[in-house]
């Protein structure tokens, strides 16, 4: 016999349940725009209980204009080079206040963390200050109409790389991040929400400076078809391109949606990935060989660092 | 949520702004593109929910899924990340 109440409940996971309140519909991003996704994993973690520094960029815009804010959480606008700096700024008042409950996490995309904001982020996980950065990675500026960053794969068209696409590799940023000694390092997808809510959980708990580098495909500047945001994030690690991994504890922790690519022989061909989206369509075979490379390199260090 | 800004001394006012749905309008008018649901098909999987970037589905236990149309996007993140194929893409009207 059992002692249960039948009318009780079944257990709910925690997504979607915890997703629902926070991040309003009608928002102003793109159909298909992959920032308010990550921003629901966000909510599932932290509830209300977040504040956003936002530097200019996309999301700037996403949240929509005064007096109306599309997310149920505090969000700050910051210059463009400052988000680290602010963030860094106003968890110290928090701890100065006694208030434990709210996290402070500064949200940047690639060209406000990779090019412009680098040197403020730099200073604050070199001064160790109690944050989480995410930087939201769309691999170019999209708000200002898809200028190539640094961020901007090899190969990949732009509006300033528009003839033969962009001829230097990505800048790996968690890697110049896992250089500064901070605690907590991660790669994340939105594709994998389950792997970013278990990774935020991490974070929450420790304390120090905490980047997480998302990878959000951006269908306006990728140049696909709106409804394959989650498919081409998912094939980028299906084809070993985008590795999801931690570092904390002084080693990589390669994260389970992209252990079984550590064997090249189970990685789909990068074709797979570059041929659903536009902004590669003038690829050339030289080229994909030279992006095959650099993925070997980069689970090479993977390896080494495990 | 920080609920008011106080300005002590400056008598400065901070323009500080509120959660809204919709600050960006009825987005549903946004769509050329409509998701419909196969009831029939649906598994209950919640993936098209945990998905949707604009927050406008709710799987129900019972019912399935239930979509706000007056905000969806019709992005078709949902069709295309369902399992069974119990969502579809129809032309708006
Ligand atoms: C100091 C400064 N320089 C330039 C700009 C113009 N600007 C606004 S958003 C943006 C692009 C941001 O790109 P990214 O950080 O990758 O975010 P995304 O728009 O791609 O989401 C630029 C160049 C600015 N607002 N301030
Ligand atoms: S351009 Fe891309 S990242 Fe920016 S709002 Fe549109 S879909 Fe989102
Ligand atoms: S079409 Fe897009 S906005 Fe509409 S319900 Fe599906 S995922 Fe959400
Ligand atoms: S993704 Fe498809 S099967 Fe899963 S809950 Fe949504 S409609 Fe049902
Ligand atoms: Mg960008």
């Amino acid at each position: 016999m059992t002692t249960s109440n039948p009318q009780s409940p079944k257990p709910r996971p925690p997504l979607p349940y915890n997703m629902r309140e926070v991040v309003l519909p009608g928002d102003a991003a793109c159909p298909g725009c992959p920032i308010p996704m990550a921003w629901k994993v966000l909510s599932a973690v932290f509830g209300e209980k977040m504040i956003l520094v936002i530097p200019a960029c996309c999301s700037s815009v996403v949240v929509g204009a005064y007096p109306g804010n599309s997310l149920k959480a505090s969000v700050v606008h910051v210059a463009f080079a400052s988000a680290a700096a602010v963030a860094s700024g106003i968890a110290e008042a928090l701890r100065k206040r006694g208030i434990t409950d709210v996290q402070v996490i500064a949200w940047a995309g690639d060209g406000g963390t990779a090019d412009i904001g680098m040197a403020s982020l730099s200073g604050a996980a070199e001064r160790n200050h109690d944050i989480i950065y995410i930087m939201y990675d769309n691999e170019a500026y999209m708000n200002t109409g898809i200028q190539r960053s640094s961020s901007t794969p090899y190969g990949a068209w732009t509006t300033t790389t528009p003839i033969i696409g962009k001829t230097e590799h990505k800048k790996d940023v968690a890697k110049i991040m896992i250089a500064h000694g901070v605690p907590y390092v991660a790669t994340a997808s939105v594709a994998y929400p389950h792997d970013l809510y278990a990774k935020l959980q991490r974070a929450k708990k420790i304390r120090g400076f905490k980047f997480i580098h998302i990878h959000a495909p951006c269908p306006v500047g990728w140049r696909f078809d709106p409804k394959y945001t989650v498919r081409i994030g998912k094939l980028a690690v299906e084809t070993g391109l985008w590795i999801l991994y931690e570092y904390y504890d002084g080693k990589i922790h390669l994260s389970g949606p992209s252990r079984p690519y550590i064997d090249p022989k189970k990685r789909k061909p990068i074709i797979e990935y570059l041929k659903l989206q536009g902004r590669f369509k003038k690829i050339t075979e030289d080229k994909i060989k030279e992006i095959e490379k650099y993925v070997e390199q980069h689970w090479e260090w993977i390896k080494r660092h495990m | 949520m920080v609920k008011e800004v106080q300005i002590v001394k400056t008598g400065i006012k901070i323009p500080l702004a509120k959660p809204k749905i919709g600050v960006a309008g009825k987005t549903g008018f946004w769509r050329i593109t409509k998701p419909v649901i196969d009831y029939d098909k649906c598994v209950k999987c919640f993936l098209c929910e945990i998905y949707c970037p604009v927050n406008v589905i709710r799987v129900e236990p019972d019912q399935g899924p239930v979509i706000d149309y007056d905000y969806c996007k019709g992005c078709g993140v949902c069709v295309d990340v369902c399992p069974t194929s119990a969502l579809k893409l129809v032309q708006e009207e």
